[in-house]
């Protein structure tokens, strides 16, 4: 009764009853946005917060513990603190490019937010090539790299951006190779088609060992999309001080910062989607007693709770592994993981056409 | 500000690494050519923490001057401070009690472990990975508590005098010693673990940076950077001084040239000083704790040398006496001042990512350099 | 090679070479002129191998300036010390940064403090101290600075 897609549904039929259609359709796209910027906030505090603590954990140290009952209102304190920062364009720089580029990276991280299936039947919008524009947009986020690295006139900055660049366009391509076993498996782009054909299981466990291959090159590919450790050459703080974004102070560091944060979730959520099964719960087989009781939980809570491992696991690398240089990573993606991708793709589609697959 | 930097063909750029970055331990200015990616000429600028020791010294006298030595490579102050004492006592021709040999040589051995811990942490951080800097700062305070409890001081500890020690051993420290044994000798494994044998930091460090062993002799490299290139040159080995030549350890070497080689080194340096403290806690002899000298010391007219192996390579302290109660000239040959010279050597044609590398084995500490 | 040793192999080399007393280590004197044949000498010869250079330095004495060179052999770990003294209005000397690149460093060094001009030298300007203070020798004995230094 309480669950996400009977609200909308309910509010959906309110509105149609009280207003016009076109009203209708204006006063739930207000509502739409209002809630991914809600959620790419209440995203932004939650994620800084974990990372600090989880970080913290790891090297046998306490994290923030003052401010708020353990710490858990630092976020609130830190966006305090960049908002009120100067924020400063260097001398030279491109204005336009300078300003636009934050802004680029957020537009596309929240467009990315529209195919993702939160819960039960909640999507913004179940477009029948869903995972395809996921793929598209998120190549986007090159560009407002670039751009911040070349508008900030700055030898760092520029070698910083140029290297990102490489190293997201290299590999988009495995991420994509990936993203194709399942869409084989599955037959269709479509994320609610895939999230309903693995109501008997999820493709990491129906899909054996290729699948198990493609999450975990998935999961490498995303950790490089995202410039996250051990990929994260672009911000190498003992090379190059921070990168592609050292000129930016204030706001718009708040904005890059947060982009990259709502990408790794974004990221985590696809490979949530895609492999774990999305918002369905864990099933097995014919163990009708046991998937019963699964399905008392929400699905929202399967859906964020599969994020929210995948984005721990995602920043245990961080802490654990140093960086690799940037003909290493170049090296490991197209000498190593390209060719694992192409052949575990042919790999799936025979399983899939042979059906060897549970 | 600089002059220009020998020629620079189309698509050079001239980057400034430092005097203050995250990556360079201490105040060190390199500017480096590049052409894309590929280093061309390294050029180190230095001065930025000179405090013209040397000069100071001749105006201290022979008990004061032993103290501005903790200054200079303050990861081995012990070390630094030994080898003032043993080249004053050199002079005057005291003989040092036994109890005050052994517990220099353990002191040593527990700021060589101290040293090494840091520069481990150091060169994990340059590298990325973010968790073994805690990991050997963790080991590192359980020395400085230690060092605490009988020096009065934590970083540059100004214990040693030209006779002996300043002070006897706190009744706690032999027993505090052997629990940290048990505890370092569990966790250097974990060590291994989390970085020597993880390929990513292998593969960071293999093939960067080679030296062969004619370059480490010519360019006057000692220590840990030499001995990676199969180079001998350890010198409580070869001119042993205090107690060395009675103790069992090894010489290590690795014949690799590369800072895989050179990191290698460091880290069995450490297990071997676990294993001189271990031959040396349990027998520390009874005695006197430091010989009777005079209060005003006078060395004769002459000229002393020594030299000792501090965790960086060999530090020589040479002094030019008149018979007076200050020295005439001092000069400190320190270890980073040559290694720090063949930096330019190992670093062209190789990559930005690699000079981090590079830096980090070399293990240069400014001060020591700048002096 | 003891002392002895190596005091009869360095006449031969260099007859006017003198030797002073006392010191564990050889101490020879000798002519600025003769120093770079000298130390290509003792570089190449086999029974002498000195391929280490471990100090380089200068000392003044208020009427001559004298350069010492502590030298040390890998192979049969013997050591000795070249000094040679060097006139104080105009002290010049050959570089010997080709034979061990160590020195080119130390010339550097030695160069700024003291004033020595090495003949020859790849590169030779101020090494730790900042611009502005060609010309000072602050380690000469009578460098002044009444602002920085203070005497005790």
């Amino acid at each position: 009764m309480w669950s996400f897609s009977n609200i909308a549904n309910n509010l959906h039929k309110w509105l149609s009853e009280t207003f016009n259609p076109t009203m209708t359709l204006i006063i739930e796209m207000v509502l739409a946005g209002v809630a991914v910027i809600g959620l790419f906030a209440a995203l932004g505090l939650v994620l800084v917060i974990m990372e600090r603590k989880v970080s913290a954990w790891m090297q046998i140290r306490l994290g923030p513990n003052r401010v708020g009952p353990k710490g858990m209102l630092q976020s609130l304190a830190d966006t305090l603190k960049l908002l009120v920062k100067e924020g400063l364009t260097p001398n030279g720089a491109d204005k336009l490019l300078f300003n636009l580029a934050p802004f680029v990276a957020m537009i596309v991280a929240m467009l990315l937010m529209a195919p993702i299936a939160f819960a039960k039947d909640f999507q913004l919008w179940d477009l029948n090539i869903g995972v395809l524009y996921v793929s598209a947009i998120s190549s986007i986020m090159v560009i407002s790299i670039l751009m911040a690295g070349w508008a900030s006139n700055n030898k760092y900055s520029l070698m910083g951006a140029m290297r990102s660049g490489a190293q997201i366009v290299s590999y988009e391509l495995s991420a994509g190779l990936s993203i194709l076993a399942v869409v084989v498996m599955t037959g269709s782009l479509q994320v609610s088609d895939i999230i309903y054909s693995q109501a008997d299981g999820w493709w990491i466990f129906k899909g054996h060992i290729p699948m198990v291959i493609a999450f975990v090159t998935f999961i490498i590919a995303v950790t490089a999309e995202t410039n996250r450790a051990p990929f994260d050459l672009a911000e190498a703080e003992s090379e190059l001080t921070a990168g592609f974004h050292t000129e930016y102070s204030g706001m718009k560091f708040a904005l890059f910062f947060l982009a990259e944060y709502v990408n790794v979730f974004i990221v985590c959520a696809i490979g949530a989607t895609l492999f774990l099964g999305g918002w369905m719960p864990f099933h097995i087989g014919n163990w009708t007693q046991f998937n019963h009781v699964m399905d008392y939980i929400p699905s929202s809570i399967w859906f964020f709770g599969k994020t929210f491992f995948l984005i721990f696991v995602i920043m245990w690398f961080r802490w654990t592994f140093p960086r690799l240089r940037i003909d290493q990573l170049l090296n490991l993606e197209w000498k190593y993981l390209l060719p694992i991708s192409m052949i575990n793709l042919l790999i799936v589609t025979a399983m899939a056409i042979l059906k060897w697959h549970f | 500000m600089f002059e220009e930097v020998g020629t620079t063909t189309e698509g050079d750029i001239i980057i400034n690494v430092g005097p203050q970055h995250p990556a360079t331990h201490g105040v060190l200015h390199l500017v480096i050519t590049l052409n894309g990616e590929t280093i061309k000429k390294v050029e180190p600028h230095l001065g930025y923490i000179h405090r013209s020791i040397e000069k100071m010294c001749e105006s201290l006298s022979y008990r004061q001057f032993i103290y501005v030595t903790s200054r200079m490579d303050y990861l081995s102050s012990h070390i630094n401070n030994h080898a003032c004492a043993l080249c004053v006592e050199k002079g005057l021709q005291v003989e040092v009690p036994p109890r005050a040999q052994v517990i220099r040589v353990l002191m040593d051995e527990l700021t060589r472990i101290a040293s090494h811990e840091l520069w481990w942490g150091a060169m994990a951080m340059d590298l990325g990975a973010f968790t073994p800097f805690f990991h050997a700062f963790r080991e590192r305070e359980s020395i400085n508590d230690i060092m605490e409890e009988t020096c009065g001081a934590r970083l540059t500890m100004n214990y040693m005098v030209p006779g002996g020690v300043m002070q006897d051993l706190h009744p706690n420290f032999q027993k505090k010693v052997k629990e940290f044994m048990q505890l370092y000798k569990r966790k250097i494994h974990e060590y291994d673990e989390l970085v020597t044998g993880n390929i990513i930091f292998q593969n960071r460090m293999k093939n960067v940076g080679y030296l062969s062993a004619e370059d480490a002799v010519s360019y006057g490299c000692s220590g840990p950077a030499a001995r990676g290139s199969g180079v001998s040159c350890d010198i409580r080995k070869i001119y042993p001084y205090e107690i060395y030549d009675k103790l069992e350890f090894d010489e290590v070497l690795e014949t690799g040239g590369d800072s895989f080689a050179r990191y290698m080194v460091r880290i069995r340096e450490m297990q071997q000083s676990i294993h001189i403290i271990e031959q040396l806690i349990d027998n520390i002899p009874e005695g006197d704790f430091q010989a009777k000298t005079k209060a005003v010391l006078k060395l004769p007219k002459g000229e002393f040398y020594t030299r000792v192996e501090t965790a960086r390579g060999e530090l020589g302290v040479y002094i030019v006496s008149e018979g007076g109660t200050t020295p005439y000239r001092i000069k400190f040959r320190s270890p980073g001042f040559s290694n720090l010279s063949v930096l330019d050597h190992i670093a062209r044609g190789s990559k930005l990512g690699d000079l981090v590398a590079m830096m980090g084995t070399l293990d240069l500490v400014i001060p020591d350099i700048d002096r | 090679m003891s002392n002895e040793e190596l005091k009869v192999k360095i006449t031969e080399l260099l007859p006017a070479a003198t030797f002073e007393e006392g010191g564990e280590w050889l101490t020879t004197n000798i002519e600025p002129k003769d120093w770079l044949p000298l130390a290509q000498q003792l570089r190449n010869d086999d029974s002498l191998y000195f391929d280490y250079l471990f100090c380089l330095t200068c000392i003044d004495w208020k009427t001559h300036l004298t350069m010492v060179y502590h030298l040390s052999s890998t192979k049969y770990r013997h050591n000795i010390v070249i000094k040679s003294k060097l006139d104080r209005s105009n002290p010049e000397i050959e570089t010997v940064s080709h034979i061990w690149r160590t020195a080119e460093f130390h010339e550097r060094e030695v160069y700024e403090m003291f004033g020595v001009n090495f003949l020859n030298h790849p590169d030779l300007r101020l090494l730790i101290l900042p611009d502005g203070w060609e010309g000072k020798n602050p380690l000469r004995k009578d460098f002044e600075d009444p602002i920085n230094m203070i005497k005790l």
